[in-house]
């Protein structure tokens, strides 16, 4: 569904990713794992749109969207939870999930409701500013807000990062019923072992390249060791 | 009784320098551009309402309701084709290039319609007045102040109950995130700049009514635009309304004082607000 082809990307004078082949098929969840900047968060803002590339550096059911702006990408189907929530300030809670269905693809299974059925502390505090709420809470709402665009591809940066473990837990747990919608996501993360438990395949990166792609299940913690450092554990 | 007799004038006077700040608070708060060229336009839209009702003899509100539309077109092309090519980090090129346009307004009104100051006629109207207890208030003022009253209302509904107000306040909050929900900013930005043309095009109609107008007196107007929103706050339109009426009673004080004074004492309020509330009486949270 979702595929990069020698996708690179920079910063001015700085090259972040050399060459990408990463494929993500419909309704499964690829974790992408490494250490700082691996080159992580910019793959995702690649394939977001805010950091354009070349048209066919990116491919979406076969069509090249490398170049699109973010905007257009969403309508696609393709929507972000990104690195640190970015809620906005001047929107409560509920505007800020509204404004995450204001571009929605088809009669898709998420609506407020179905949002606050899978998160019932936002109904409570959904007139409060987004920003007064906890980090964990203010995680919530911003998948909450990528999934009102009923995405066919879901990209979490970072979900986990600042939590405290018992609230990570509760928003990994959603991620079970997202995928019951049919919709693939794609986790970033730093926690490997919470990326693996949840993921049919994984890729990781180091330093703008891909240094492992294999199946989730049955990684050996050496296999892991040599990519994400570069050397043998 | 003279003193209360001032300050609602004042207040009233207010209403008119609101009107000419409205359009601007609304797109400084959602992109943070200074529209240099704002007066200018004010003037364009006067003379455009003018020119409307020289022609075809209609009422001038009628022409001002004719005008609208034009307005926001301009605006929104303005903004689509000029404005959003240079709004960036760097907030040097849009000032420039809005200074250019300033220019260029002043110029080409010279060119077509000469330095012959003008009016805009409105028959009775223009000398009618109603008497409230002790004070006597004209009833172009009072319109005046009702209108501006209506504009930030209608343009506060605007901002926070309606989805496209939404979408302005979050390209306000983090252009990156709003383009991510699927919002486009510039086709955001370049509404806002339709709408403000609107709110333009109701200030020079009050403007044209009240006083004579010629293609200089534009900066001018937005001195008192830009006086209005950093009193009442950036982003604050209710807040406009309040700078608006500061800077007017202000004015007609200075100048129960000393006619010289009007406008020496609109300034000197402004200052006197900046020092000791220098981010406006009431700034948004975010800001």
């Amino acid at each position: 569904m979702l595929e990069t082809k020698g996708l690179t990307a920079s910063y001015g004078q700085f090259k972040a990713l050399f060459g990408i082949d990463i494929a993500v098929a419909a309704g499964e969840c690829v974790a992408i794992i490494g250490a700082n900047g691996a080159g992580k968060t910019t793959l995702l803002r690649a394939i977001t749109g805010v950091l354009r590339s070349e048209p066919g550096m990116i491919l979406h059911r076969g069509e090249p969207i490398g170049a699109l702006p973010a905007d257009t990408i969403l309508k696609r189907g393709i929507a972000m939870v990104p690195e640190g929530r970015r809620l906005f300030p001047s929107l409560s809670v509920e505007e800020n999930l509204l404004i995450g269905g204001q571009v929605r693809r088809g009669d898709g299974r998420w609506t407020l409701d179905s949002i606050y059925t899978l998160f019932p502390i936002l109904r409570e505090r959904r007139l409060s500013p987004g920003t007064a709420l906890s980090g964990g809470q203010q995680q919530m709402v911003a998948i909450g807000r990528a999934l009102m665009s009923n995405p066919e591809l879901l990209l979490c940066d970072e979900i986990s990062l600042g939590l405290a473990p018992v609230v990570i837990r509760d928003i990994y747990a959603a991620l079970p019923r997202i995928r019951e919608t049919g919709a693939a996501v794609v986790i970033v993360e730093q926690d490997i072992a919470r990326a693996l438990s949840v993921a049919d395949r994984v890729y990781c990166l180091m330093e703008g390249r891909v240094t492992l792609h294999a199946a989730a299940k049955g990684l050996s913690r050496d296999a892991i060791h040599a990519a994400y450092f570069g050397v043998a554990a | 009784m003279i003193w209360l007799d001032t300050i609602v004038q004042g207040l009233l006077l207010g209403g008119l320098y609101a009107l000419f700040a409205a359009g601007l608070s609304l797109v400084f708060g959602i992109m943070r551009l200074v529209n240099l060229a704002h007066g200018d336009l004010i003037i364009v839209a006067a003379f455009t309402i003018l020119t409307i009702t020289e022609m075809s003899g209609l009422n001038p509100f009628l022409a001002a309701l004719i005008a609208a539309p034009f307005m926001f077109a301009a605006g929104w092309a303005l903004q689509r084709f000029v404005l959003n090519r240079v709004l960036g980090t760097d907030i040097l090129p849009p000032l420039l290039v809005t200074f250019g346009l300033s220019v260029a307004l002043q110029n080409g009104m010279l060119e077509v319609f000469s330095a012959d100051s003008q009016r805009i006629r409105i028959g009775a109207l223009e000398s009618a007045s109603i008497s409230l207890g002790s004070v006597t208030v004209g009833t172009l003022p009072l319109l005046t102040f009702g209108s501006a009253v209506l504009v930030i209302f209608g343009l506060n509904q605007i901002f926070y109950k309606t989805a496209l107000g939404r979408a302005f306040r979050a390209t306000s909050d983090d252009v990156v995130m709003a383009s991510l929900v699927g919002i486009n900013p510039k086709s955001m930005f370049a509404i806002a700049s339709g709408i403000a043309m609107v709110t333009v095009t109701i200030a020079a109609l009050y403007l044209g009514m009240r006083s004579n107008f010629d293609p200089s007196i534009g900066p001018a107007r937005l001195i008192y635009a830009f006086e209005a929103v950093i009193i009442g706050g950036v982003g604050s339109l209710w807040g406009t309304l309040v700078g608006g009426a500061i800077i007017g009673v202000a004015q007609t004080m200075g100048a129960q004082i000393n006619p010289e004074w009007q406008i020496l004492a609109g300034h000197l309020a402004f200052l006197a607000v900046l020092i000791v509330r220098p981010r406006g009486l009431f700034p948004r949270a975010v800001d």
